[in-house]
């Protein structure tokens, strides 16, 4: 579900921000504009109203395994029988248990985290690609893309034989006599933000190179020449001109990470609590249907305030013309 | 009293040889990789003085105001700005200001912002910011915009902002990059004046890039011509159009007819050149050129006089038919093809309304000019 949410927020940048605000008034402009709304409506809509609707159920031993499933052979009234029988039970449970909260409150923090140090390791490598000779950018930017290739779930794998105790990081690094005794990263929170910072990398760069790349230079020129000292220019211009990149790699970030449940489990261990492993438990190891999807439901409304915030953020950033 | 062109000038310090030099740029070379941008370059800028750097693109003046504001490094040579050497000193401690062709205005602070920016590094005290910044934005009468951001104003206005800007620190020179460039004529020319204006006003030294040579001739006390990296000629517009030392800046700057040819006789005072077909013209301002030397003669449009028949008692009369005519309103330009098919390109006023001796296509006319009209070229 996180990922439908997304297929919004990744047209972001550049391309939105310069799409001028066509009025498509002939017939295909309109089907431009109806193809992926239809593509929403039933791939994204219509399932999330079932998951809307199985939260509202009660857990059964049947097959769906919830009651009432809906059944259309009792006519309007059946329906509307049915109906009356869906209730929020699911979700006065979540409240109930701290189990769910702590999930909560765990992944947002570690999404957070997470984000915050991708910014930190994104943001050099994309003024670095930025301001490097525009004959070599095609190419640092390949090479950022290039982790794509490789099939993301191989590639945590690989962080598993890297950070084990007995991985390839520890052999380094007893081996050049740093450490003594294996250093304990797998099945931490630590291997997390490992992971986490490993595969998001490209949604926080690629904005930011974006912002950073479209920036006109002799702003900064302008700035020293006005007696900025190179890191207060830094300061005044170039961060505050990469904002909008910055917003939309953060997001980029965040809101998948958030909801991250590969990474969590290959990396984390039985230890880390995240939300979107309290969701697979839910929904494969306890068969309880009409708890996970409350518990989908409440990540989505969880989401939803990130992704105003950007859309808000993105609108006045189209609004100012820039 | 007699002076080149139509200004007497009360302002000449190059001329004076006890004035103290400004900005010097010492045997200023500057590399990029294979390609030399400027090469051992000297030239030296007066205070106060409104001074431009006129060539086509890629002539290497934009490198030489960069590197006057700190942006680029010469590769050998030195430049000196009140007697200081700059080398080592970074953009941020020079002062001097420079306007950006693109004007470079901080798209993310408003006007006032804008132009408080490099007050502010300063450390100037909130009240005096204030105050200045409301000073500069009465001076380009940008007061009802104070609080616009850069993308809420016209191109006239934004190069307004970018120029308050870059005059609030009061720098000692202010560099302007094409500050023109982005404008519309009919603005370009009233902004001309302003800038003229302003410089006074402030008392502030400018040096300013152009390829306009309009613009050049306009604004600047002295022009200095580059080509290729090198200076061709330093000196009053005047001085520039009417006293050309060389082939490039006689046909770089206005309209120019060309006569190739040797120096048949040379006295003290004139010369007399002799043609390819041997027709002979003479003139005065002969400068370095002896006998037997190939030259040119370099003689404006609006020198020649053109009529029907042979004028009376002129020294130089050459015969040719009417090729093409311009009708321009305030002038005619006409071209004539002499004997031996050269064009030369005569222009009259049209000061009376009716003319007494019209011309027209195919006529056989007479083109002529004094011997002082033009200048001896030999390089």
């Amino acid at each position: 579900m996180a990922g439908a949410t997304l297929s919004a927020p990744t047209a972001t940048g550049a391309a939105l921000a310069q799409a001028a605000p066509q009025q498509a008034t002939s017939f295909t402009g309109k089907l431009v504009i109806i193809i992926p709304y239809v593509f929403l409506l039933v791939f994204f809509l219509v399932p999330f109203f079932i998951v809307f609707k199985i939260s509202l159920s009660q857990t059964a031993i049947a097959m769906p395994p919830y009651t009432p499933a809906l059944d259309f052979s009792g006519g309007i009234s059946g329906i509307v029988g049915q109906l009356r029988e869906l209730n929020f039970d699911n979700y006065l449970f979540l409240t109930e248990d701290p189990l769910y909260l702590n999930a909560y409150i765990t992944s947002v923090i570690v999404a957070g985290i997470s984000t915050l140090l991708t910014l930190l390791v994104g943001y050099p490598i994309a003024y670095g690609m930025s301001r490097a000779p525009a004959t070599l950018r095609p190419t640092l930017l390949m090479l950022v893309i290039l982790p794509f290739w490789t099939s993301f779930l191989i590639r945590v794998y690989a962080w598993i034989g890297i950070l084990k105790p007995e991985g390839l990081l520890n052999q380094l690094l007893m081996s050049t006599g740093i450490i003594s005794e294996p250093l304990i990263i797998l099945n931490t929170y630590t291997a997390i933000f490992i992971g986490i910072v490993y595969s998001y990398l490209p949604f926080m760069v690629l904005p930011l190179y974006s912002a950073l790349e479209k920036m006109d230079y002799s702003l900064v020129e302008a700035a020293q020449d006005l007696g900025c000292p190179p890191t207060t220019a830094f300061w005044k211009i170039t961060f505050p001109m990469s904002l909008p990149g910055v917003l939309a790699g953060c997001l980029l970030v965040f809101i998948p990470a958030v909801g991250e449940f590969v990474i969590p489990d290959l990396l984390g261990g039985s230890q880390t609590l995240m939300i979107g492993r309290t969701l697979w438990n839910e929904f494969n190891a306890n068969r309880d249907w009409p708890v996970s999807s409350a518990v989908a439901v409440l990540l989505l409304l969880v989401l939803i305030v990130p992704i105003v915030i950007f859309q808000h953020a993105q609108a006045r950033a189209q609004e100012q013309g820039r | 009293m007699k002076s080149l062109g139509s200004i007497r000038r009360d302002f000449a310090p190059w001329n004076d040889p006890n004035a103290k030099p400004y900005i010097q740029f010492e045997n200023v070379t500057k590399r990029f990789g294979d390609f030399t941008a400027v090469n051992n370059l000297s030239l030296t800028i007066y205070e106060r003085e409104f001074f431009a750097l006129l060539g086509a693109s890629g002539c290497g003046k934009s490198t030489l105001l960069r590197m006057l504001a700190g942006f680029e490094q010469p590769t050998s040579g030195r430049i000196l700005l009140d007697g200081e050497n700059l080398a080592g000193t970074p953009p941020y401690r020079r002062p001097v200001n420079m306007m950006f062709q693109s004007y470079a205005l901080f798209p993310h602070m408003t006007v006032e912002k804008n132009i408080a920016f490099g007050l502010k590094q300063e450390g100037m005290p909130k009240a005096d910011v204030e105050k200045r910044v409301a000073e500069m934005l009465k001076l380009v009468k940008l007061e009802p915009f104070a609080k616009r951001k850069p993308h809420q104003l016209s191109g006239g206005q934004r190069q307004r902002v970018a120029l308050a800007r870059s005059v609030a620190k009061r720098p000692k020179v202010l560099l302007l990059d094409e500050p023109l460039g982005a404008l519309d004529k009919k603005l370009r020319e009233e902004t001309q004046f302003e800038l003229m204006d302003l410089q006074q006003q402030l008392g502030l030294t400018f040096v300013v890039v152009t390829h306009d040579q309009e613009e050049a001739m306009t604004m600047a006390d002295r022009i200095a011509i580059m080509d290729k990296g090198e200076v061709m000629q330093v000196a009053t517009p005047a001085e520039v159009y009417e006293a050309p030392t060389s082939r490039f800046v006689a046909n770089f700057v206005g309209n120019v007819n060309m006569f190739e040819g040797k120096v048949a006789e040379r006295t003290e005072k004139t010369a007399r050149i002799t043609g390819s077909t041997g027709a002979q013209i003479l003139v005065e301002n002969a400068g370095d050129a002896t006998a037997g030397a190939d030259v040119s003669f370099a003689i404006r449009p609006e020198k020649i006089r053109i009529s029907s028949a042979k004028p009376e008692g002129s020294t130089n009369a050459l015969e040719g038919e009417i090729y093409d005519i311009a009708y321009l309103g305030d002038m005619t330009v006409y071209h004539v093809k002499l004997s031996d098919g050269q064009i030369v390109r005569a222009q009259s006023m049209n000061a009376a309304r009716i003319s007494d001796d019209p011309l027209t296509w195919n006529d056989r006319a007479w083109v002529s000019f004094r011997p002082d009209a033009g200048v001896v070229l030999t390089r």
